[in-house]
């Protein structure tokens, strides 16, 4: 059923979250704050080169510590055959995420994995993990992405040859793939061109930053079955990822979904479950592992740093007849950059008659990249987004005049294929135009950006139960890990559907024995795909709501309605009947043929694409370079806010995790190809006093697909900021900041270079 | 070597414990102790998680060693709450939505009672330079400082 244009009673409303008080009190457990007993402590011996070949690993002194439990290597694990997982947010081969997990002749980056240890301390295990004893070949590092495409770049991997080219090349590169996207003719689009811009961008890798670090908590019992409580993106992940990567049947494998501590895609995959369970089998207890911060930085995925061109081509009039993308993405240590969707997102706001986009992705000697919150997009816009700006100024045109001219609409056929439908791109950009923020003045000496961003959205395998409880509360499980309060949106849907109050209804998160297969939170698809879900398992409730109360009356269940909670008879011909309530049903539900309930597991389809505008005014410090957020809006089609709250929410955190990316946060390597900077305090995520309030404005186009209209909402809002900001900063200074982060050393020189 | 033993208060109520002297005051809190409120997010002092009051006065219980506790009194996030009575700066987090994931929560709930026990009535300016050592990723902080700014209103008696 739709109920987009039904007058809703409890979606659109900001009731307290069900998991509210639990995390307001410090009562929610999350990843590390489970024990067990007997429970002992496992440790990760790390690499402290960029590069180099294992020589040899001598375990016997760390074994013979008092306290020491189990000692793993490589050797540990059964070797993976090289095959392409699909269970998270983006592809992933198992052999590498082996290895990733456990260095195997090689290591990739500094903090590769090589060895752990399980102690009945963690002093302990630090002292065993310190008396490992390793003999390295240090190997020739490369960490640039410009450097490790040279041909005369270290190689990473001697069985890498580039794939998407033909023909195959003959010798072994840092390339990983080629990938092209090409609409109409790009020569002839040039050809056309009445104005031409062209420039070159460069992007750092940045990390998702969740403040918990990645922990667990694994049970190896003698009979084979594993018990994980860890947090995570989704259990799921966890159970296929250990069961492939250990050779464990995924039906001994049971995952726990702890509470999560933030995961902007960066808890899409494992590092520790696997080590976890092999350091219990071994020792036979109990094994917690909980990572550090400098852990999280060295060896858990950041985003792509990369490196980027763009060239446009224009009528004087504003259209823009050509439009071509290079985009060079810094994989890590395997391959598996977010290069596809980086290629696809850039023009994907625009309707451009020739498009012509080219893509690599490449390795070099860091850690592993992980999904990101719109994985690829934002870098991608960056460039493309200041590209369109300097057009913009080249023309002498609006830049809002400039967007809206060449703007996507329904109909449009994109560069990846896709024809846009059911998008609300249009409706976003009117919405920014009558803003009172960008009709305000600028004071003097400050600047106003503007740049847009699309992220597709995605739907797929989600499960949902709905119980009926005997007092006639209700029950909601789902098998999506709640990252931002989507436990909130499932119980409010389901309370709509029933026509109840909101406190009659709990949503919680069951187990991976306890529910349906369910793909992980990510790509912004709880609300749309799971919602779904929830939403048709609630409607099969009422139908057996309506059956029952059918029964009770003797008359044909076509002939009971459910309205607010309760059971009619149809009409006047159905007989006279008083309303029976969900919980009078609820009561005789054992003499009325059993419990009441139903689970519902789909694979949905018709995620409705996002589109946001954001507007940023910022004020350059002279002296120190500092760029300073004056006022910031953000503007986003949402399809449906089930919540308001946490929609703004996740419009308002996506934002300024991008002035984060935009502003401060790098990683910064030595020569050595080491980390410097794997803290907080040099790994600078903006905090509360760099930052003004952040308006966000909900436009609401519903998604037909969706039976509330829910749009995903959590990806788009990173998209737009570092070229808002880049383009605020042009207006202040006149000056372009091509490369992130505009930090203010870059900024202080680019001003003194201009003088 | 043997531990040390340590007579504190902890939310109120009288608390002795053992433990080695290098251990954190968040290590003994939550591995010996068994209050997991506060969280280890970085174990440096620059993510404020592990935030709790040592006599009134803000700390990060990383960066205190659990023998400091001797003779102090103790203040978490398990004990904010009266009873089954939350905080204003409890209720007026989950009102505003002031949280996401949740795990910086219990840092900034802390961070919060110290500056409003120091300041009943501080600038928005002044709560964004308190709160500007307690890290949140997911909300971008203006729902955190509207929570903030709310509940210093209803302590001072302004609003319910």
């Amino acid at each position: 059923m739709n109920y987009i244009s039904s007058d809703l009673k409890v979606v659109g409303t900001r009731p307290i979250r069900p998991d509210g008080v639990d995390k307001v009190t410090g009562r929610a457990l999350f990843s590390a704050d489970t024990r067990s007993a007997g429970m002992i402590w496992g440790k990760i011996k790390r690499s402290p080169h960029a590069h180099a070949r294992i020589v040899s690993i001598d375990t016997s002194k760390a074994e013979a510590l008092p306290g020491v439990r189990a000692v793993v290597t490589s050797a540990d694990f059964p070797e993976i055959s090289s095959e392409m997982a699909f269970v998270g947010e983006g592809p992933m081969n198992f052999r590498d995420l082996s290895d990733n997990i456990m260095a195997r002749g090689k290591v990739l980056y500094e903090g590769h994995a090589l060895a752990a240890v399980a102690a009945t301390t963690q002093a302990i295990a630090d002292e065993a993990i310190a008396l490992i004893d390793v003999v390295y070949e240090v190997l020739p590092h490369v960490i640039d992405v410009d450097e490790a495409m040279r041909v005369d770049a270290p190689v990473l991997h001697a069985d890498m040859f580039t794939t998407g080219v033909n023909p195959k090349p003959a010798t072994p590169s840092n390339i990983a793939k080629v990938v092209t996207f090409k609409k109409g003719d790009i020569d002839a689009g040039f050809a056309a061109a009445e104005v031409i811009f062209e420039d070159s961008y460069t992007t750092k890798p940045v990390h998702q930053a969740y403040i918990e670090p990645h922990a667990c908590l694994a049970t190896y019992n003698p009979d084979g079955q594993v018990t994980i409580h860890a947090s995570s993106q989704g259990h799921f992940m966890i159970r296929a990822y250990t069961a492939k990567l250990l050779g464990i049947d995924m039906a001994n494998i049971r995952v726990n979904p702890a509470e999560i501590g933030g995961g902007f895609g960066g808890k899409t995959l494992i590092y520790l479950e696997p080590v976890a369970v092999a350091l219990s089998r071994k020792s036979g207890k109990p094994v917690k592992m909980q990572m550090t911060r400098e852990d999280v930085f060295r060896a858990s995925g950041p985003t792509s740093g990369a490196s980027v061109t763009v060239k446009l081509g224009a009528k004087k009039d504003g259209t823009i007849v050509a439009a071509q993308q290079v985009l060079k993405f810094q994989a890590g240590a395997y391959a598996g950059s977010p290069i596809g969707p980086g290629c696809m997102c850039g023009f994907a706001m625009y309707d451009i008659e020739n498009i012509d986009v080219l893509g690599y992705d490449v390795v070099s000697n860091r850690p592993k990249v992980a999904a990101y919150r719109a994985p690829g997009a934002p870098i991608s816009s960056f460039a493309v987004e200041c590209a369109v700006d300097d057009l913009a100024r080249m023309l002498g045109m609006d830049p809002l005049a400039l967007r809206e001219k060449n703007a996507a609409v329904n109909g449009t056929k994109t560069h990846y294929g896709p024809t846009h439908a059911n998008i609300g791109y249009t409706q976003v950009l009117e919405a920014t135009r009558a803003h009172p923020h960008w009709k305000a003045p600028l004071a003097e000496g400050h600047g106003r950006g503007l740049a847009v961003g699309f992220w597709f959205n995605i739907g797929g395998e989600s499960s949902a139960t709905v119980h009926v409880n005997e007092d006639g509360s209700v029950v909601v499980a789902t098998g999506s890990p709640d990252v931002g309060g989507s436990r909130a949106s499932m119980g409010m849907m389901a309370a709509e559907v029933l026509g109840i109050d909101i406190s009659k209804v709990r949503a919680t998160i069951a187990d991976t024995a306890s529910i349906g297969y369910t793909f992980v939170t990510g790509g912004s698809r709880v609300t749309f795909a799971t919602g779904m879900a929830v939403t048709q398992a609630t409607e099969k409730v009422v139908e057996q709501l309506k059956a029952r109360a059918a029964q009770t009356w003797d008359i044909p269940v076509d002939a009971v309605e459910w309205r607010d909670g309760k059971a009619y008879p149809a009409g006047t011909n159905a007989g006279a009947f008083e309303p029976l309530d969900l919980a009078a049903i609820a009561l005789k539900q054992a003499r009325t043929g059993g419990p009441i309930n139903s689970e519902v597991s789909i694979n949905a389809q018709g995620a409705g694409a996002g589109f946001g505008a954001h507007i940023c005014d910022v004020a350059v410090d002279k002296e120190t370079g500092k760029v300073e957020i004056i006022r910031y809006t953000a503007i986003q089609d949402v399809g449906k806010a089930i919540h308001p709250s946490y929609v703004e929410g996740q419009i308002q955190g996506g934002a300024v995790q991008g002035i984060g990316w935009a502003l401060s946060e790098e990683y910064i390597y030595n020569d050595k190809g080491l980390m410097e900077n794997p803290g907080f305090l040099d790994y600078r995520c903006p905090v509360a006093s760099d930052l003004p309030m952040i308006e966000a404005v909900l436009v609401e186009v519903p998604n037909p697909r969706h039976p509330f209209g829910a749009r995903g909402v959590g990806e788009v809002p990173i998209i737009p900021p570092m070229a808002a900001i880049s383009n605020a900063i042009k207006g202040a200074t006149g000056l372009r900041m091509p490369d992130l982060p505009m930090s203010p050393p870059k900024v202080r020189a680019a001003m003194d270079a201009a003088l | 070597m043997s531990k040390s033993h340590v007579t504190t208060t902890i939310n109120g109520e009288a608390a002795e414990f053992l433990c080695e002297t290098q251990q954190t005051l968040l290590d003994v809190l939550r591995d010996v102790v068994g209050l997991t409120g506060a969280k280890e997010g970085c174990a440096s002092g620059d993510c404020g998680a592990c935030s709790v009051l040592i006599d009134g006065t803000l700390v990060c219980s990383c960066l205190v060693l659990g023998v400091e506790a001797e003779g102090k009194s103790i203040t978490t996030i398990e004990g904010i709450a009266q009873g089954d009575h939350l905080h204003p700066i409890q209720q007026k987090f989950l009102e505003h939505a002031a949280l996401q994931c949740g795990f910086c929560t219990p840092g900034l709930i802390v961070a919060t009672k110290a500056l409003l026990d120091e300041n009943p009535n501080p600038t928005e300016t002044e709560a964004r330079y308190w709160l500007a050592g307690n890290l949140c990723r997911c909300t971008g902080y203006d729902k955190v400082i509207r929570a903030v700014m709310d509940a210093a209103a209803v302590m001072r008696g302004e609003t319910v």
